[in-house]
Parts: structure tokens; C-alpha cells; sequence
């Protein structure tokens, strides 16, 4: 047995002993510990890697950061494997999972976990080299398919050949980096994950622009952090904070302008949505200067997504689904008040 | 008659004894049942289904390597029957002779007799029963427990090739370890010492991502007459495809091996009658030559080849070996095989000099030196400590996801995934393992308990 192998064990050891509280009191205890523990990819550019300066950064990250600053506390990470993230959630091992992490039925409803807010509307993908000449998916009936195993991933592959009536043979690895050093040696034809992942690892390539991702999007994937369920305050202080983000690109506040908009607004949602009028950051449990702290600390939620994943990064990926309502995409935030 | 001073109960050594064995089985009892009653509480409490009820769920994915199972019922079932039964009855066979102080070895009746109640009626059954035997194989649709079989299967797979071949690999090795020649000596010994100071993930790593993947790309295989093809994904190499007349041939082949037996048996004969060794060469040739020849020319081809054909992405038809199933087997088999050579040359050398002196004043040959005095009194010292590595190989196969090779652990690993259910495939992992674990021990030991000196 490895070491990831003996953390999933660890990870289910809790439930077996110890008669442990249930949920309860996550904002206590996190306040408690000066820190909040959060789970997160070990490395997947863009999402949550560490960068130059030995600093783990990224747009899941991101929203642990966000998390963190609304209970004014550091955070912690914790690099699970996509095995591992809900056992790891179950038993307490953390407070909050934010590792592109697929909102279905059955995990919702029968894991005892809770998702929160979709924070990147994704879609499962393949890419292939550009040299094979296959333009589209429905072109790869016999390929050799890499993937990483614990996901949704093996579920939409199989779902997609068996309706198309193509075959297919997997090679399922633990780690999306052995994927990326299987296909990359030409052990497959396809790499398949979320299109996000794709551009992640394409960017680890010897040779990124050898390789393209097709057009079909095989799944819907929402991603978002997850807590415990049986704790609704804490679901909704995360809820919240995700939606201050995306409501923040809304009205055009910044990390840089946040504090002169707070003091100078007219605008009675944003006073309200900043803690300057109104009790409903108390009403959570947090302290008025919450909003424009999370701000301050990520900014507003176009700001995350151009930091970590847009056009300017090595992922190079479009706003698409997760541009405002406004724009026609997706992110809609709940009003404030 | 002496009366015995009476002691009261509580002072009585046995009845203490018992006491607190009873006690402690009752305490960790106890403790088994709290651990058990918290789990299903905390679980309960957080909201978490459980149960097993979700292995008659479809699976849904697909898995990369599938083996053919048999299903336990019909022909088959009667099949395993025919078997326990001739095995039981040779035991009996044995148990008889013993007292009568014979041996199985000592008249052909008898060979013949174990031969057919353990091969011959089983097999014979197997053909009666063959319209009710049925195999099912892994699709998409099929439950969460064939998944886990086809796992168990090739985990299985995996833990009986590289037990056998990390046991001749050892024997080799150990016995170049203590040959005279100073290079071979040399280069044993290096090898023990680079493979079992590495750990065996790495070593996996190594053979699956830096040897295997220097192959080359599958539209530039190395292709030998169109028979075998080698790449990236595989070796590819020709598949039988039974006709008519295969179970016929299959027969013939068994026949004539079992054959060989008896010539042997009828040289050493010669041999000791005569002092002449009876013809061996040219009657099993004949044999093994001559009876599947005679089926074939009587019966037509016994088996078609399907040939390997690229086809789109990669080859289609034939049989192979994948990358990850030949790495996995390769890094085990090494890995293992570096204990396995120690073992065995520590066992060489606990046997005492004067033995191979006493073999070799004796006019034995070198060889027969090694297999006929010093290997047999060996076997007990490398016995024990043998049956650990084999353990080791069990137990080391569930690194395999690693390098992508759908074992046990892999695919619970999805299916853990997949259903959330984290305790019950952690359970199964265990159960699993430890079962496996416990029968090769229970081998290891029977067969221990079979060559060790026996004390008058």
C-alpha cells in the first residue's frame, strides 16, 4: 500500500472510532484554530499549484482564500486526490473542498455533503495530437483512452462510446500527472478530463501546441466547493462569499477600488452587500468588514477567473459559460438584502 | 488412593487461565462490536448511506483488462465437485497406502489411479456438463460486483505469475551468487543489492514510464512477419481460435504428456535392472510428436490464428501483453526476486559442508549434487521466510494503479468514487487481501509442515 492508498484509509478512520460531533460549529472551530483547513488538487495549474514562490496558488484556491478571509482566519491546504476529497470532507480531516469537484445527484444527496455555489461551469472534453488529423470525437471509434481514475470522468467516457457505438480501451492512472506522462509518451490517443484540466495539463506538455481539444463537450460539469452537510451556517457562509465575488464583477468592484466604493457608494445594494448598511453579514455570523476583506484578500470574481485561467494565462481559456448573466453566460448572483 | 489437597476455584491455575483468556476474548468482543455500532452511527448521524446494496448497481465504466470468469452454477459447479472429490479420495488413496507402507510412487496402478480421479473425471465431467457451463465477461452494463471480480481476477493474475518467476529468478541468481566464477558471483550480487534497496513504486516507474515507453510509436512497430507487432501499447501476437477438433487435440497433448511420465518411470527402471538408463528421448518425442499429429491429420486443424491487423488507432484481433500488466509483472518478479535469491542462498549455505563433500565422494554430479542432497534439506530453512515474499507480491500488486493496471484496488477505487461508499470498498479491500493472504499461508505452511525434518 502507498501513501495516498493509507490516506484514504486514515481518512474513513474517524467514522470508525471515536464518537465524533457531527457538523455542527464549523465557524467556531475555525475561528478556534486561527485557520481553516481546505482541500485542494496537489498540482493542477490554474486550479491550485504552487508557484515560484513556494505559495499555493490558483482559482480553487482562490475561493479557499476568499472562505478564509470572511471568518478572518489563514488557511491550510490539503492536496487530496480525487479519491480521497470526499472521504477526506466526511470525517473532518477539512472545513471546505474546492478541487473542481462535479455537483450530481448522488454525491448531494448521499454523502452527507453539500454543494454550495457552481464556481466554474465545465464540461468534460478529449484532446488528441494534432498529427493524428481527427477532427472530431465521434472519429475515435478503437483509440486508447488515459484518464485518471475517481471521477466522473470514467463514467461520461463510457456513457459517450457506448451511445455512439464506439470501442474504446482505458488506461485509468491515480494521478492526473501520470495521465499527462502516459499520453504524452503515446501510450494513448486521448486524454480526457474536464476541458479546464485538458488546457491545465496541456499546458505541462513538451510540446503544448502539438496537441488539440476537440469541439464535443461529452458532459456537463458544474464544479463548485462542498461542505458538510448539517451545518447550514457554514453552508451558507461559503454560499455567500462565492456569490460576493460574482456580484462584486457585477457592480465593478475590485480588489483595488473596493474600499473607496464602501465608503463612497450610493448604491443601496452595495452598501448592503459591502456591511456598510444593514446586519446581513451579523446575521451569518461574521463581522460587518467581512465583504471587504474577502475582496481585498481575491478580489471580485472576473478578477479570479482572469488571474488563474483566462486568456493571459498559460490555460488560455475563454470566458464561455462563466461570463456574467449580463453577458449571456451563467453567473448570477443571488440579490443582497 | 492419595486424596488430592482440594484448592479453592479461584486459586486453581486452570480455571484462572481460562478466566482471563475468556476475559480478553470478551473484552475485544466488546470493542468489535462499539467500533461497529460508532461506525454505523456516525454514519447515520452525517447523513452517509451504507450497506452493500449498491454492488448490484451498473457499473458504467469500462475496464481496460477483462478476463473471461466462470460462472458458479451448472457444469461448472459439477466440475469443482469432480475436483474436490479426486482430490479428497487421492488423500485417502494415500492415507491407505501409508499403512499398507507403500507409497503412490511405488506401483504405475496407483499413478494412474490419482491421474484419473483428479484430472481425468473432472475433465471428463467438465465435457458432459459443457452446455451448462457458462462464462460472463465485464461490459459497461454489468454490476459493481463483476467489476470487483474482474479485479480480483487481475490481481490474482498478476500474484501467481510473479510468485513463479520471482522463484526461479531467485534460484538463479542465489545459486550465480555462490557459483566459483568471480564475475557471474559479482554480478548476482549487485543485482540483490540494486533491487532491493530501490523501492518497488519506483522500480514500477521506472519499467513502465522510462523502459517501456522507449518502444516504439504503434504505426512504426517492430513487426516480425506479420506475427508479432511491438509497441508503445503492447506486444501483439497471434490468437488460437478453437475449432472442432481442439478438445480432441487438447486431449491428445495431455495424454501424451502424462505419457512422459511413464517412460521415465520405465528408463529408471531399465536403469536399475540393467544398469543401462531405457530409451527416454526418442519414445516422448514420438509421443508428443505423434498422437496430437494423429488427431490433427484425423480431425482437421485444431485451432485457426486470428492474426493482429492495425486497424484505425491501434491493432485490432490477436492476443498481447499490455504495457502496464508487463511492468507490473516485471517490476514485482525483480523486486522480489532480490529476496528470494538471499533466501534461497541462505538456505544453500545452512546446509552443513560435509554434505555436498560426502554428495560429491559419492561420484554425484554437480547438478545432482545441488538437486538431490543440498536443494531438498535447503527447502526447510528457505521455507518460511519464502512464504513472506509471496505475501509481499500479494500485497504489492494493489500498487499497480500506479501504472494504470486495473487490479483490485483500482477499480474499487473507482467504484469508491463513483458510489461514495468508502467504507464498505475498504472493507472489501481488506476482506479481500487478507483472504488471500491467509490462503497462501495456509499453503506455504501445509507444504512447510511436508518437508520439514522429521524428529524421532
Amino acid at each position: 500500500m502507498n501513501m495516498r492508498r493509507i490516506g484514504t484509509l486514515l481518512a474513513t478512520l474517524p467514522l470508525m472510532v471515536a464518537a465524533a460531533s457531527a457538523g455542527a460549529g464549523t465557524l467556531d472551530n475555525v475561528q478556534k484554530a486561527g485557520y481553516l483547513k481546505c482541500g485542494t488538487h496537489l498540482e493542477n495549474p490554474g486550479f491550485s499549484a504552487l508557484n515560484s514562490k513556494g505559495q499555493r496558488e490558483g482559482f480553487d484556491v482562490d475561493f479557499c482564500r476568499a472562505v478564509s478571509a470572511a471568518a478572518n482566519v489563514d488557511t491550510k491546504y490539503t492536496s487530496l486526490t480525487s479519491k480521497e476529497r470526499l472521504p477526506a470532507l466526511q470525517s473532518g480531516e477539512i472545513d471546505l473542498l474546492s478541487r473542481t469537484t462535479t455537483w450530481t445527484m448522488s454525491r448531494d444527496t448521499k454523502l452527507g455533503l453539500d454543494y454550495t455555489v457552481v464556481t466554474l461551469y465545465d464540461g468534460q472534453g478529449m484532446m488528441v495530437r494534432k498529427d493524428l488529423g481527427v477532427k472530431s470525437a465521434l472519429e475515435l471509434d478503437g483509440a486508447t483512452v488515459c484518464l485518471a481514475t475517481g471521477s466522473t470522468t470514467e463514467l461520461n467516457i463510457a456513457d459517450y462510446f457506448r451511445k455512439n457505438n464506439m470501442t474504446f480501451t482505458p488506461v485509468v492512472f491515480d494521478k492526473q500527472p501520470d495521465v499527462r506522462k502516459a499520453y504524452d509518451a503515446g501510450r494513448c490517443d486521448v486524454h480526457t478530463t474536464d476541458v479546464s484540466g485538458l488546457a491545465a495539463q496541456r499546458s505541462l506538455m513538451k510540446n503544448p501546441q502539438e496537441h488539440i481539444i476537440l469541439p464535443e463537450l461529452i458532459s456537463k460539469e458544474p464544479l463548485g466547493p462542498l461542505v458538510r452537510q448539517g451545518d447550514d451556517q457554514w453552508g451558507n457562509i461559503v454560499r455567500w462569499t462565492i456569490y460576493l465575488t460574482q456580484a462584486a464583477e457585477e457592480k465593478g468592484i475590485t480588489a483595488a477600488n473596493v474600499e473607496q466604493i464602501a465608503k463612497t457608494s450610493k448604491d443601496p445594494e452595495v452598501k448592503r452587500m459591502l456591511g456598510q448598511t444593514g446586519t446581513l453579514w451579523q446575521d451569518l455570523g461574521l463581522d460587518k468588514d467581512a465583504p471587504v476583506r474577502i475582496i481585498k484578500t481575491v478580489g471580485n470574481y472576473g478578477e479570479i477567473f482572469d488571474r488563474n485561467l483566462g486568456p493571459d494565462t498559460p490555460l488560455r481559456l475563454s470566458r464561455g459559460y462563466n461570463a456574467q448573466w449580463t453577458d449571456g453566460g451563467l453567473i448570477y448572483a443571488r440579490p443582497f438584502r | 488412593m492419595m486424596e488430592k489437597p482440594k484448592v479453592p476455584l479461584w486459586r486453581n491455575p486452570t480455571v484462572r487461565a481460562r478466566f482471563y483468556q475468556f476475559a480478553m476474548l470478551a473484552g475485544l468482543i466488546a470493542l468489535a462490536i462499539n467500533v461497529y455500532q460508532n461506525t454505523l452511527e456516525n454514519l447515520a448521524k452525517r447523513g452517509i448511506g451504507s450497506g452493500f446494496g449498491f454492488l448490484a448497481n451498473e457499473a458504467g465504466f469500462r475496464i481496460g483488462e477483462i478476463s473471461t470468469l466462470p460462472v458458479f452454477k451448472g457444469g461448472f459447479l459439477w466440475f469443482l465437485a469432480a475436483l474436490f472429490f479426486g482430490l479428497v479420495a487421492s488423500k485417502a488413496l494415500a492415507n491407505w497406502l501409508k499403512q499398507k507402507h507403500e507409497k503412490i510412487g511405488d506401483k504405475d496402478r496407483w499413478i494412474l489411479a490419482i491421474i484419473a480421479l483428479t484430472v481425468v473425471i473432472p475433465l471428463l465431467v467438465l465435457y458432459l456438463g459443457r452446455d451448462t457451463v457458462e462464462t460472463v465477461q465485464y461490459t459497461e452494463s454489468s454490476s459493481y460486483t463483476m467489476a470487483l471480480m474482474t479485479g480480483f481476477a487481475n490481481t490474482i493474475k498478476v500474484t501467481i505469475i510473479g510468485c513463479i518467476l520471482s522463484t526461479f529468478l531467485g534460484l538463479f541468481v542465489a545459486l550465480g551468487r555462490l557459483s566459483p566464477n568471480w564475475l557471474i558471483s559479482k554480478l548476482c550480487k549487485w543485482y540483490v543489492e540494486v533491487n532491493r534497496n530501490l523501492p518497488v513504486l519506483m522500480q514500477l516507474f521506472f519499467w513502465y514510464f522510462i523502459v517501456i515507453q522507449q518502444l516504439p510509436n504503434v504505426r512504426q512497430s517492430v513487426n516480425i512477419g506479420d506475427w508479432l507487432f511491438l509497441n508503445k501499447r503492447g506486444l501483439y501476437l497471434p490468437s488460437f481460435i478453437p475449432q472442432e477438433s481442439a478438445l480432441a487435440f487438447c486431449i491428445a497433448v495431455a495424454v501424451a504428456l502424462f505419457s512422459l511420465v511413464f517412460i521415465w518411470r520405465r528408463s529408471k527402471r531399465v536403469l536399475e535392472t540393467t544398469g543401462e538408463p531405457g530409451k527416454v528421448l526418442i519414445p516422448s518425442l514420438a509421443v508428443l510428436i505423434g498422437l496430437p499429429g494423429l488427431v490433427w491429420l484425423v480431425g482437421g486443424t485444431p485451432f485457426a490464428l486470428e492474426m493482429p491487423v492495425l486497424k484505425g488507432f491501434n491493432f485490432r484481433g490477436g492476443t498481447g501483453l499490455t504495457p502496464e500488466f508487463t511492468a507490473l509483472v516485471i517490476g514485482l518478479t525483480v523486486y522480489v526476486s532480490a529476496f528470494n535469491a538471499e533466501i534461497i542462498r541462505s538456505g544453500i549455505q545452512s546446509v552443513s559442508k560435509g554434505q555436498r563433500e560426502a554428495a560429491r565422494a559419492l561420484g554425484l554430479k554437480e547438478r545432482h549434487v545441488m538437486r538431490l542432497v543440498i536443494l531438498p534439506q535447503a527447502m526447510r530453512v528457505i521455507m518460511p521466510p519464502m512464504t513472506s515474499e509471496y505475501l509481499a507480491i500479494a500485497k504489492s500488486s494493489s500498487l499497480a494503479v500506479g501504472v494504470g493496471y486495473p487490479e483490485l484496488v483500482s477499480i474499487g477505487g473507482t467504484i469508491l468514487n463513483q458510489s461514495g461508499q468508502s467504507v464498505e470498498i475498504v472493507g472489501i479491500w481488506m476482506a479481500v487481501y487478507l483472504s488471500i493472504s491467509l490462503l497462501i499461508s495456509a499453503g506455504m505452511n501445509w507444504y512447510n509442515a511436508r518437508i520439514k525434518l522429521v524428529e524421532r
